[in-house]
C-alpha cells in the first residue's frame, strides 16, 4: 500500500497539530545552545563535542521512535527510499515542525546505466542513501559560530544525526548519519546524509503486516 | 467484558511489566510470569513463520474458551499482551493506547534503561486510569 508523498505531508501536519504540549521554540533553541557551549567548555575538543552530541542524539532517538510509532501508526516502509520520505515529511514535521526536502541516492549496482531514482524499485541494498536538506533549523536560530569552532570542525546540530541513527536502529536499520554542510559554517545549505549500512536481523522475526 | 491482565515483553523475550486487573486471574510468582512471557515470545516468533502465503506477522489474537489474548507487536520488537474476556472487542484500541502511554511515561524518562523492567509510578498510574 504505497502512501504518496502528499499523504505523508498530511499525516505529519496532523501529528504536529495533535501534540498537546508544544515547547516555546526560543526556549528550546536556548537550551540546546547552552548545552553545546557547556560541552565545548568541558571537552575543549570540537571533534569530541561532535561525538558527544551524536551520542546524546542516539539516546534520544532510541526513545523517540516509540513515541513516533505509537502516535503515527505508520506501518513498515517498503524500502529505504520510503524511510527517507517518512523521516522527512512525518518525523521532522511532527517533532520540529519543519519539512526538510529529501534527495535519494545509492551505490549504482554493477550493470545498470539507466539507474534512475524514480522509475525502478528503490535501492534497499546497503549503500542506499538519502539526503535531508534543511531550509530552517530551529536548533540554530540565533547562533553564530566563532572562529575556533569553525576551524575545529564543529557540527552544531550534530544531535540530529544521533537521533536519526538511534531511531532507525530501533527499527532494524543500521545507518550512519552525518552533516555534509551547514549554513552556520558558511555553506549554502544545511544537509544531513543518511546511509544504510545494513538491515539488522534480530532473533525476533518482524513480519509484514 | 473485562480486562484481566497486561504484559509488556521486550524484544529479547523478557517480561518487563505485568499487571492484573480485577480478580479474574490467579496470582502467579514472578518467576512463573517470566517463564510464561518467554514462552509466548517464542511461540509468537514461530507463528510468524507458519503462514502458507509468504511473510506474515506473528499471532495477534489467541482465543480460549474463557479468555482472549491480544498481542500488539511494535516495529521496535516490543510486545504488548492484553488478557481479556472473550466479549472484549476493544483490545486493539486499548493496546494502541497502552503503547502511547509506554512511549510517554517509560521511554521518555531518561533514567529508564530500555529493555529493562519498568518501575515507573507514572506508568502505573496512567495504566490504572486507562484500564482500571
Amino acid at each position: 500500500m504505497a502512501t504518496t508523498s502528499k499523504q505523508y505531508k498530511v499525516i505529519g501536519e496532523e501529528l504536529w497539530k495533535g501534540r498537546a504540549e508544544k515547547t516555546n521554540a526560543e526556549l528550546f533553541a536556548l537550551t540546546y545552545g547552552a548545552l553545546v557551549v557547556q560541552l565545548i567548555q568541558d571537552y575543549e575538543d570540537y571533534e569530541e563535542v561532535n561525538k558527544q552530541l551524536e551520542k546524546m542524539g542516539y539516546n534520544i532517538g532510541t526513545r523517540l521512535i516509540e513515541d513516533f510509532l505509537a502516535r503515527s501508526n505508520i506501518g513498515r516502509c517498503v524500502d529505504f527510499r520510503e524511510t527517507g520520505e517518512v523521516v522527512a515529511k512525518v518525523g521532522f514535521k511532527s517533532f520540529l515542525n519543519i519539512t526538510p526536502s529529501v534527495t535519494h541516492g545509492g551505490l549504482p549496482i554493477a550493470a545498470s546505466p539507466t539507474r534512475s531514482s524514480t522509475a525502478s524499485p528503490a535501492p534497499t541494498i546497503p549503500g542506499a542513501t538519502f539526503t535531508l536538506t534543511l531550509d530552517e533549523n530551529p536548533l540554530a536560530e540565533f547562533v553564530e559560530l566563532p572562529e575556533e569552532a569553525l576551524e575545529g570542525g564543529l557540527w552544531f546540530s550534530n544531535i540530529l544525526c544521533g537521533v536519526l541513527r538511534g531511531a532507525l536502529e530501533m527499527i532494524q536499520m543500521q545507518v550512519t548519519a552525518t552533516f555534509i554542510s551547514d549554513v552556520l559554517r558558511g555553506d549554502e545549505t544545511t544537509e544531513i546524509k543518511v546511509t544504510l549500512v545494513k538491515y539488522l536481523e534480530e532473533e525476533v522475526p518482524v513480519g509484514d503486516d | 467484558m473485562a480486562i484481566f491482565g497486561l504484559w509488556v515483553i521486550n524484544k529479547a523475550g523478557g517480561l518487563v511489566y505485568e499487571r492484573n486487573f480485577g480478580d479474574g486471574l490467579p496470582r502467579l510468582t514472578s518467576n512463573e510470569y517470566l517463564v510464561l512471557a518467554g514462552t509466548l515470545h517464542g511461540i509468537h516468533a514461530i507463528t510468524s513463520r507458519l503462514s502458507p502465503i509468504g511473510p506474515s506477522s506473528g499471532a495477534q489474537v489467541i482465543e480460549g474458551e474463557t479468555f482472549k489474548m491480544t498481542i500488539l507487536l511494535t516495529a521496535t520488537g516490543t510486545k504488548f499482551v492484553l488478557l481479556t474476556s472473550l466479549a472484549e472487542s476493544t483490545a486493539d484500541v486499548v493496546l494502541q493506547k497502552v503503547y502511547e502511554v509506554y512511549a510517554d511515561a517509560v521511554m521518555k524518562n531518561p533514567f529508564h534503561t530500555p529493555e529493562m523492567p519498568i518501575r515507573s509510578e507514572g506508568f502505573d498510574r496512567r495504566i490504572t486510569a486507562l484500564l482500571g
